[in-house]
């Protein structure tokens, strides 16, 4: 969504490769729109500017490494499901959540 | 998921572990000499962090490989243009972690599926992450590692804000801002904790390898002319901010700036991945290059276990071209071990470019070394376990109080390391603090050991079936 990132509060810009077929989410209940092949990182920090709360102190945290390492995206979906943002693609119809201290089942 | 077929008999299974440039090229020979090997790789592509493709759904990139790589298009699409001669020789398994190597088998979980992967012969290609130094506001969002930044446009064609500042050491640095100002991103500063009279000292061995040299010359030269403002020599970096990063702070020569920013990409270097090698058994060894415990090898890449080799940046920080040739080199040592003649002009031509690399490894350590004064300047309050937010101070009262002088015991009474991440994030540093408050070496404060899982798994296993499963389908098609 080129563009998109100036009217919101977001992390990422798209700076190439914007012409994909779109993909529908939702975001903490609102609706919210993709692009095929993005991971749920790069879905849901081009509309927001934060991806979960830390369980520690509940401050917003946005992921760090990018590559499966970190562990700093895991972010739940409505069915209660956890998924690490930086390493799962985007899918038509995924029900995410940024609101609730993400984090792996312990 | 297809049970890998292999056309050996099971007890002479080759597994190679990532498909980066040594886990290719490793393949390759193997392939070259009538083997058959498992590739197993975390990534839903080949070619590693360094030559990561973009995602099979991206239909194909409009970007041609020039504007994705850059100087090393060329050696980026030859690798993936192996990747795809082989894939028919090979048995590939993508987006499939490695969770645990235990009595010659591995446990793998990919596309939602738990299975064990026995092997008579494992290749460890798995790669480095930077290393990463804590600074106040490293925690808030719009603060990442270098190699994210990387990725988010390599892979993802994002940057990471609109007004970014580049932070760390190390030749990735310069890199990534000169990416970041191609594809159009704002770079408001590069912050390089090196000083300019460090990398003269270190010309002598970068100079081995002029072409690398070169580049990062041109970088910096690019950089200035486009009016990117470099600084060199920064200390005492910090990041403003409350929901989000706001600025960015350093000082140099004894007076401080700030500047307004969106985004920090900060590392200070690469860290080798070791934990499968741990699990496999591998002794380990404290380098001073690369002030790390690797796990030890042969000049052509064998480790402490009969069967179980090393390659690539994960045994070591050396770069991309020297990982192709040390995964070439390691198959050889492998076909060797297996009583298979080889072209010993060839293993020999492969190890005296490797000794040359060594060369310059040295140098880049001497032009961008660890901030030495990092550990004593890092304030009580800051954060340096990322997953469970535990501080220096804690750290430091284990040392004064407990006595604690070794990195395990510090982790069982701090839980430094023992967050998800396992380490990965925070081990450098917590090294770092320990070593300085317990006056000792990090050599002398110890390795940490892994555990597995060495990672959790990426979704929860069988519930969310279909979400791998519709990544799967992509990855199908673009293997086959």
């Amino acid at each position: 969504m080129p563009g998109i990132g100036k009217q919101t509060m977001t992390l990422f810009t798209r700076v190439a490769e914007t012409q994909r077929e779109p993909i529908v989410f939702s975001l903490d209940g609102r609706a919210a729109t993709a692009l095929a092949g993005d991971t749920i990182l790069t879905a849901v920090l081009t509309q927001a500017d934060s991806l979960r709360l830390s369980e520690f102190s509940r401050r917003p945290r946005a992921g760090f490494c990018l590559i499966g390492a970190c562990q700093d995206c895991w972010m739940h979906t409505e069915d209660g499901q956890p998924v690490r943002a930086c390493s799962t693609e985007i899918q038509n119809g995924m029900r995410l959540l940024s609101s609730v201290p993400g984090g792996v089942d312990e | 998921m297809n049970e890998p077929q292999s056309e050996l008999q099971s007890e002479s299974r080759i597994v190679i572990v990532g498909a980066g440039p040594a886990g290719v090229r490793a393949a390759e020979i193997l392939v070259a000499a009538g083997l058959r090997p498992v590739i197993v790789d975390e990534n839903q592509r080949a070619g590693g962090q360094i030559y990561r493709q973009p995602p099979a759904a991206f239909g194909g990139s409009v970007r041609s490989k020039k504007q994705l790589y850059g100087f090393e298009s060329a050696k980026a699409d030859a690798l993936h243009r192996t990747f795809d001669k082989l894939r028919s020789h090979i048995d590939y398994l993508p987006e499939t972690l490695v969770w645990n190597c235990d009595g010659q088998q591995l446990d793998l979980l990919g596309r939602g599926q738990h299975q064990s992967l026995p092997y008579s012969h494992l290749m460890l290609c798995t790669g480095a992450i930077d290393r990463i130094l804590p600074f106040p506001g490293w925690l808030l969002p719009g603060v990442y590692t270098l190699g994210a930044a990387q990725v988010a446009l390599k892979a993802q064609g994002c940057v990471i804000g609109s007004r970014i500042v580049l932070v760390g050491s190390g030749p990735l640095l310069y890199l990534l801002a000169y990416q970041y100002a191609k594809a159009g991103a704002k770079i408001a500063a590069v912050l390089d904790t090196a000083s300019f009279s460090g990398k003269l000292r270190a010309t002598f061995d970068l100079a081995k390898q002029p072409l690398t040299l070169g580049k990062g010359l041109y970088f910096l030269a690019w950089l200035r002319c486009h009016g990117v403002k470099v600084v060199e020599g920064v200390q005492k970096i910090a990041v403003a901010g409350e929901q989000k990063v706001q600025a960015i702070s350093w000082h140099k020569d004894g007076s401080e700036e700030t500047i307004e920013c969106d985004a920090v990409a900060s590392g200070f270097g690469l860290r080798s991945e070791t934990q499968l090698a741990d699990l496999a058994g591998c002794a380990f060894e404290f380098n001073q290059i690369n002030q790390q415990w690797l796990p030890q090898r042969d000049f052509a890449g064998r480790s402490s276990v009969k069967g179980v080799y090393l390659a690539g940046d994960g045994a070591g920080i050396a770069g991309a071209d020297a990982a192709e040739m040390a995964g070439k080199r390691a198959a050889l040592a492998l076909l060797e071990d297996l009583g298979k003649v080889i072209d010993v002009r060839e293993s020999r031509r492969l190890d005296r470019a490797l000794q040359r690399v060594q060369g310059f490894r040295r140098g880049l350590e001497c032009a961008f070394p660890v901030p030495v004064e990092w550990a004593r300047e890092c304030a009580d309050d800051e954060i340096i376990c990322r997953c469970e937010e535990i501080t220096a101070g804690e750290l430091r009262h284990s040392v004064s109080h407990v006595g604690t002088v070794e990195i395990n015991r510090l982790k069982a009474l701090t839980r430094v390391g023992m967050g998800r991440c396992q380490g990965r994030v925070c081990s450098a540093a917590a090294a770092e603090i320990l070593a300085c408050s317990a006056g000792k070496s990090l050599a002398e404060v110890g390795r940490l050991r892994g555990q597995p899982p060495v990672k959790p798994f990426p979704v929860a296993v069988g519930v969310a079936a279909h979400v791998v499963e519709s990544v799967a389908e992509n990855a199908g098609e673009e293997a086959s």
